[in-house]
Parts: C-alpha cells; sequence; structure tokens
C-alpha cells in the first residue's frame, strides 16, 4: 500500500485521494459532510498568509481547513492538480 | 389553526415553529438550501416586501419568513437557515432539520448553485430522506452559463424524482414556473416519487431489522426508515427533538429497542463500529450525488476555474493580500465618512426645523416651560442628534460592506487572517464580525451569528466593541486633529489620519490580546473545526444590495438606537436642569466624579459624558460642550478651533485628548449594543461580561498613559 500523508502537508497544487480520516464522533462528521469519503479527490489549491488555513478544492467547491482537521485526513499523492 | 392541521396532529409542532397560519387553507412552504446558492434572493423574489424577520423561539438564528399567492391560494413561506448538512449539529442546522422533519411543510424547496451542483445534491438528498414533497430548485443558471457548464434539468429531476426547475432569481427567470409546481407538489395535484438512497449491504441489513417495528409508531408522521437510520446512529439530539415532537420516547418502547439491540449486535458482528456506521450512511449520500452529477452536469470548459484561482492568488496572497485588504477598508472609511457629511448636515437642518415647529406647538399649546423643555430639547433634540449623525453613514457604510460581502471577498479576508485568530483560539470569522463592527458594534454583535461554535461566537460579541464604531469615529477624529495634530502645519491632516489608523490598528490588537485572555480564562477551550468556504466571486447585484442592507441592517440598529435615545434624552436633560442647591444634578455628578477621573487623565465632566453617551456615543461630544458652557440643551460648535479653545480653557491638554482617545476606544458598548448583545447571547452574565471588559481595559489604559505621562514629566 502507498504511504499516506496528512493532508495538511499535501503541498498547494498538489492532488490527493481521501484514504482514512482520523477524526472521530462531531468532527468525523464534518468532514463527511464536506464530501470527504474514501477515495474522494482532493486538490490543495493556496497557502494562507501565514501557512494556515489551506483552501482546498473538494468536490468541486472551495473549503479552507485548519491544520488542525485537514492534519485527521489522510491521502494518498496522485501527483500535480489541474 | 385550522381543523385540517390540528386533526393531524400538527397543530401543535406548528405552534411550536411558530408559523401562523390564517387559514386552515394556507400552505407552509420551507426553503432550504447551502449557503451561497442565491436562497434569499428566490424568498425576496416570491414573497416581495411581505415577510418578517424575527428568531427561532429559544434561538439566536434568524427566521424569515413571508407570504405570496398562487392561484388563489395562499403560501407561507419559511426560509431556514442555509446549511450544508443536516445532520451535524449546529444550531442552524437543527432549526433547519426540525422544521423539514417536525414542522411538516406542506412542501419543502431546496435552492441549489448550479455551478457547484454535487455539493450541494448533498442536503437535496438529506432532505428527500426525510419527506416526499421535495421540489429542488437549481439556481444561478447565468453564472453556470458563463462558466459554460450545462446541466440536464429533465435527467437530474427523473433521477432524483422529484420536479426540478430551473431558474435565475436574479432576473426573474424561472420563478413562474416554481410557484406553478410548489402549488401543485404541497396541494397533492402532482405526486412525487423521490429516488431511494441505497446504502452497503450490511446497513441496509439492519435497517431491516429495526423499520418494521418503527413503522407502526411513526405512521403518517414521519418517514420510518430514516428515523431508523437515526436510531442506527444515536445521535441524542436528533432523537430527543424526535421524542418531543411525538410525546413518547420510541428508544424507550420494548418492540424497538429490542430490535435495536438486535440491529446494533448485527452492525457489530459485521465489524461496522460507529465511526463506520457515520461514515457508511454519509459515502451512500456522497457517491449517488457523485453519481447524479456525472450524469446531468457537464462541463463544456474545463479551465472555467482558471481565472477565479487566479484572483484568488492575488487577493490572497502574501505580499498583496494585506495591502489589498486595508486599501479596500480605506476606500470603504473614505467614502462612508466623506459621503456622509453633506446628507447629515441636510438631516441636521431639517430635524432641527421641525425642532422649531415643535417648540411652537408647544408655546401654542400653552405648555409650561419645563415640560417643553423636557419633551423638546432633551429627548426630540437628542433623538435628532442621534439620527442625523447615525443614519447617513450607516446608509453609506452597509451598502458598500454588502457589496464586498456580495461578490465573495469577505471570506477571503476570514482566510486571509485566520492564522492571527487561531493563535489567540479564536475563530477567523471574527475579522468579518470585526469589519461590520467598524459600521455599528450592534450590527457587528449580530454578525457573529456567522460563527458555528458558541465559545467563538462569545469572545466576538464581547470583543466586538474594541473596534470603533461610525458614532466614535467623529469623536475619534476631531480630538485627534485638535490635539495630536494641533501644531503641524501643512500635515495636520496626513498626521491625524495616521493617528486614526494608528488608533485601529490597536483596537484590532486589543481585541487579540483580549480574546486570548478570554480564552485562557472564563472562555476557555481549544479552537473548535475550522472550515470556511471560499464561495465563487459573482457579480453583486447593487440594487438588492441597497434595499436589504438598508432595510435589514440600517434600519434595524437605527430603531433600536432610537429606543435608546430619546428615553436618555429626556434623563440627560433632568440632569442638566434639575437643581439641588444651587448647582445642577449634572455638576454634582461630575464633581463627584471629578477625583477618579483625573486619576485616569479625564475629568469628571469628560467621564460624565461617556456615561450619558450610553444611549449613542455620538453625543458623548455634545455632553462635554453642554456641561462646560452649563447650557442645560446640547449645542454644536461652529468650528474645531472653537471647540479646541473652549477645551483648553477647561483644562485639556493633549494628555487629556489622548487619554479621552483611548477611552473612546475602550469603554462599555453603547446602549444599542447591549440590548443586542443581551439579546443574542440570552444571558444577563455574559452581557456583564460584554459591558466590563472593554470598561476595565479603558480604565487601565488611561492609568497606565496618563501616571506615565505625569511621571515622565511630559505634561505639557
Amino acid at each position: 500500500m502507498e504511504s499516506l500523508i496528512p493532508l495538511h502537508l499535501l503541498s498547494p497544487g498538489s492532488l490527493g485521494k481521501v484514504k482514512k480520516l482520523t477524526a472521530e464522533g462531531k468532527s468525523r462528521r464534518r468532514l463527511l459532510d464536506l464530501g470527504l469519503i474514501y477515495d474522494t479527490k482532493v486538490e490543495a489549491l493556496r497557502r494562507s498568509l501565514s501557512g494556515d488555513p489551506v483552501a482546498y478544492e473538494i468536490r468541486g467547491a472551495v473549503i479552507a481547513l485548519r491544520a488542525e482537521e485537514a492534519s485527521k485526513v489522510l491521502v494518498e499523492w496522485l501527483g500535480p492538480g489541474r | 389553526m385550522g381543523l385540517t392541521h390540528c386533526s393531524t396532529g400538527l397543530g401543535v409542532m406548528k405552534e411550536m415553529f411558530q408559523v401562523r397560519v390564517n387559514s386552515p387553507n394556507d400552505l407552509v412552504v420551507a426553503l432550504g438550501g447551502n449557503p451561497n446558492t442565491g436562497k434569499s434572493t428566490v424568498f425576496n423574489s416570491l414573497t416581495g416586501l411581505n415577510q418578517h424577520t424575527g428568531n427561532w423561539p429559544g434561538k439566536t438564528v434568524t427566521n424569515a419568513r413571508g407570504k405570496y399567492t398562487h392561484k388563489g391560494d395562499n403560501f407561507i413561506l419559511v426560509d431556514l437557515p442555509g446549511t450544508y448538512s443536516l445532520l451535524a449539529n449546529s444550531a442552524e442546522e437543527e432549526v433547519a432539520r426540525n422544521f423539514i422533519c417536525f414542522g411538516r411543510p406542506d412542501a419543502t424547496v431546496i435552492v441549489t448553485d448550479a455551478t457547484c451542483l454535487e455539493r450541494n445534491l448533498y442536503i437535496v438528498l438529506q432532505v428527500i430522506e426525510i419527506t416526499d414533497n421535495v421540489v429542488v430548485c437549481v439556481n444561478l443558471l447565468d453564472e453556470a452559463e458563463k462558466k459554460k457548464i450545462r446541466v440536464d434539468l429533465p435527467r437530474l429531476s427523473t433521477l432524483l424524482g422529484v420536479p426540478v426547475i430551473g431558474t435565475n432569481a436574479r432576473s426573474g427567470i424561472g420563478l413562474k414556473e416554481l410557484k406553478d409546481v410548489v402549488y401543485k407538489v404541497a396541494t397533492n395535484e402532482l405526486k412525487v416519487n423521490p429516488v431511494r438512497i441505497c446504502y452497503d449491504e450490511v446497513v441496509e441489513g439492519a435497517v431491516r431489522l429495526l423499520e418494521p417495528h418503527i413503522e407502526e409508531k411513526v405512521k403518517n408522521k414521519l418517514n420510518s426508515r430514516w428515523v431508523a437510520l437515526r436510531l442506527l446512529e444515536g445521535e441524542d439530539t436528533i432523537l430527543d427533538s424526535l421524542r418531543d415532537y411525538l410525546g413518547v420516547d420510541i428508544r424507550e418502547d420494548d418492540a424497538v429497542s429490542s430490535a435495536l439491540s438486535e440491529a446494533k449486535q448485527y452492525l457489530r458482528q459485521k465489524q461496522v463500529g460507529k465511526d463506520e456506521l457515520c461514515d457508511r450512511l454519509a459515502a451512500g449520500i456522497v457517491k449517488l450525488a457523485e453519481d447524479i452529477r456525472e450524469k446531468t452536469v457537464v462541463f463544456e470548459n474545463g479551465q472555467y476555474k482558471q481565472w477565479e484561482r487566479k484572483i484568488d492568488n492575488i487577493l490572497t496572497s502574501k505580499v498583496f493580500g494585506i495591502p489589498i485588504m486595508l486599501a479596500l477598508l480605506g476606500v470603504v472609511f473614505w467614502l462612508t465618512i466623506e459621503g456622509a457629511n453633506y446628507p447629515s448636515q441636510v438631516l441636521n437642518t431639517i430635524l432641527f426645523w421641525v425642532e422649531d415647529r415643535l417648540t411652537d406647538l408647544c408655546m401654542w399649546a400653552g405648555l409650561p416651560d419645563w415640560l417643553r423643555g423636557a419633551v423638546v430639547m432633551g429627548m426630540y433634540r437628542t433623538l435628532a442628534w442621534v439620527v442625523s449623525v447615525m443614519l447617513p453613514p450607516m446608509a453609506i457604510f452597509f451598502p458598500l460592506l454588502t457589496l464586498l460581502e456580495d461578490s465573495g471577498y469577505l471570506p477571503r479576508i476570514a482566510f486571509n487572517l485566520d492564522n492571527f485568530f487561531k493563535k489567540v483560539c479564536a475563530h477567523g470569522k471574527q475579522a468579518l464580525t470585526m469589519c461590520m463592527g467598524f459600521g455599528c458594534n450592534a450590527a457587528g454583535v449580530i454578525a457573529c451569528r456567522i460563527i458555528d461554535s458558541p465559545r467563538e461566537r462569545l469572545i466576538a460579541a464581547i470583543t466586538n466593541n474594541f473596534v470603533p464604531c461610525n458614532g466614535r469615529f467623529p469623536t475619534l477624529i476631531a480630538l485627534a486633529v485638535m490635539f495630536v495634530a494641533g501644531s503641524a502645519g501643512k500635515y495636520r491632516s496626513i498626521l491625524a489620519s495616521l493617528f486614526i489608523l494608528g488608533v485601529i490598528v490597536s483596537g484590532v490588537a486589543i481585541t487579540l490580546f483580549i480574546s486570548s485572555i478570554l480564552s485562557r480564562t472564563i472562555l476557555r477551550g481549544l479552537p473548535s473545526s475550522f472550515t470556511l468556504e471560499l464561495p465563487p466571486y459573482r457579480k453583486p447585484q447593487i440594487g438588492r444590495i441597497i434595499i436589504r442592507s438598508i432595510h435589514d441592517r440600517t434600519l434595524f440598529v437605527l430603531a433600536r438606537a432610537m429606543m435608546v435615545a430619546a428615553p436618555a434624552g429626556l434623563l440627560i436633560w433632568l440632569l442638566a436642569n434639575l437643581q439641588v442647591g444651587s448647582t445642577s444634578i449634572l455638576r454634582h455628578c461630575a464633581l463627584f466624579l471629578d477625583p477618579f477621573a483625573r486619576w485616569i487623565g479625564l475629568d469628571g465632566y469628560i467621564l460624565l459624558a461617556f456615561i450619558l453617551g450610553f444611549p449613542a456615543n455620538e453625543i458623548v461630544i455634545p455632553v462635554v460642550i453642554m456641561s462646560y458652557t452649563a447650557t442645560g440643551y446640547m449645542i454644536e460648535l461652529d468650528s474645531l478651533e472653537a471647540l479646541r479653545e473652549l477645551l483648553v480653557a477647561n483644562g485639556w491638554t493633549w494628555l487629556t485628548g489622548v487619554c479621552a482617545m483611548l477611552f473612546c476606544l475602550n469603554h462599555f458598548p453603547c446602549g444599542t449594543t447591549m440590548l443586542t448583545i443581551y439579546k443574542e447571547t440570552q444571558s444577563m452574565k455574559w452581557s456583564l461580561v460584554a459591558f466590563f471588559v472593554p470598561v476595565i481595559t479603558g480604565i487601565v489604559l488611561c492609568f497606565v498613559v496618563a501616571q506615565a505621562a505625569r511621571l515622565l514629566g511630559l505634561m505639557c
């Protein structure tokens, strides 16, 4: 199996695929509500001024997540985004 | 309340959600959907100005409802809060979910954004799981057109099994069709057959074990499959509202509870724990949404997002992000201050003309002097003052800010600044509430509703007063020009502007500092989850912005301000005109406050003016003038020079000016804001905290500055 990286470490401009959520309860629910289910493609778009939060493109919407949340999403690196 | 509704047992619930049904034939339609889909445009276009805004019972979630008539039937349209999901537990989601489930609307319209359909289908499918009578409105078709996104509406309707109407609410396209279909669905003329959301085999197996036992208990009231899923999920908030609705707790029913343990046992056997179940439930809906999007949406131009990304790269870049933000806000302030001057004067002239007529009227009616004084010079004059200084700047500031909001820029500010707020355990959206606070702190406090978590929302509300509102700006500017830039000659206005900028920056710094103290003491906690959508940029609609921002924000705030100003005006007049011994009560109070006030670099009259300025900060300077000139009513001096001479003659130095500015920035919120804080928090305790935190900050700051200056011998 490919090694997984937490989403906040996915460098801007690259594409990842969700493989695992480590969040629990409510915060897991929130991530799922964003559409971050198994095998969902996510593109990291850009970091904010001081590096956090990061804007991601998730299922056609642009969502900013703080490192605390994004670190609970483990992704497989797919390569550069569009 | 009509018989038809009562007889189906729904009367109680409709009562609970306070939907007034004038006649049994009124049809109730709920309007839901994600934020930023043009939901409110749809709402406004359908109901016109025939609407009324309030709060949901016991919640600080805005509740707008309106009426319209179609084919002779009356429709009551209930605007639900914009949410992304119905199953997480923010106050907004709870309200939306409870209304759709238990308010039992005759039809539910879900507004979606054609440019981002997949994300929007998530909530559509969640609603379809609860109720059959759903109409999907695919809005913003013009934006989709521009981005070359084609949506196959007939196919979408077939796949969802409910009517789908394409609209462009801003130009009114499709609204008639929407009304027609809503009419048919609400009157059951059109039978719908919504898609059934299938989960994986294990979840379905558990549902099969449980559902038959529930069916009978909730028949005609709720969808038994949905109830079964929620029972399996075991989310207490949902199950508790279910109990309140049904009047019995189905968890306590023997048959149900034994079936539930059996189903849970089955899940355990299949290695499906709580989190895993949650994943599978979400996946069922997400995958279906994805599947439907694949079949119905065509992106004819794969590059459609490129220009948007380019704009974002500039607006949120490390180099330009903050300068652009400051420049934009600077332009907004400049337009507000410059633009408000003239209308303020005109309004002033008109209102004082009315005052003269009122005086004439009192004379003609033969009212005693004291009564005329109290009513005209006290109440009316304060009211007129507040209106003429508050209305024009707010009528300019709020539309400008709404313009930035509608274009999609404001969320980018939150994105840029979030890290500063995260460091003090607060929320990035607090930056937006602060922007609003520059217009009016009461509006800023209301804006705190956009922050999901209660802890961060309270921090934002308590610290909102540290950004100076329109009412305090003129005072700050006048003091800066007179006492800081006084001798700077031709550089005077530049120096004064820089100083004002410094005051704003220090306000922001104090906000962050106090937020950090609050999150370490009485509002302790880690930052809660932060998700911020950066919606697509959109061309704002000027006309709608002006109407909405004046109606929702300006007039709303003004009405509250007037409620406080009139009685306060009366009180001030009485204090200034009632004599005890040979001096007015006002003077007695000022003398009493004087020793303390001097400690913090002010004098008794200034401190008293701030206290009397509680109804509205605008009247602080006029009250100071009134006290020094002992006129007993508020007057305005012609020029800043004359004012400066008067103040200096009464012992003001540059230090008094600086301390007055500091105290102006850091003192208790005005009456209107306090009233709003109380209404928003529903708590006396937090209102008191919001009152004392800035006062104590102000006193400490002024004390330190005054004593330090005196120690260093910088008095003159």
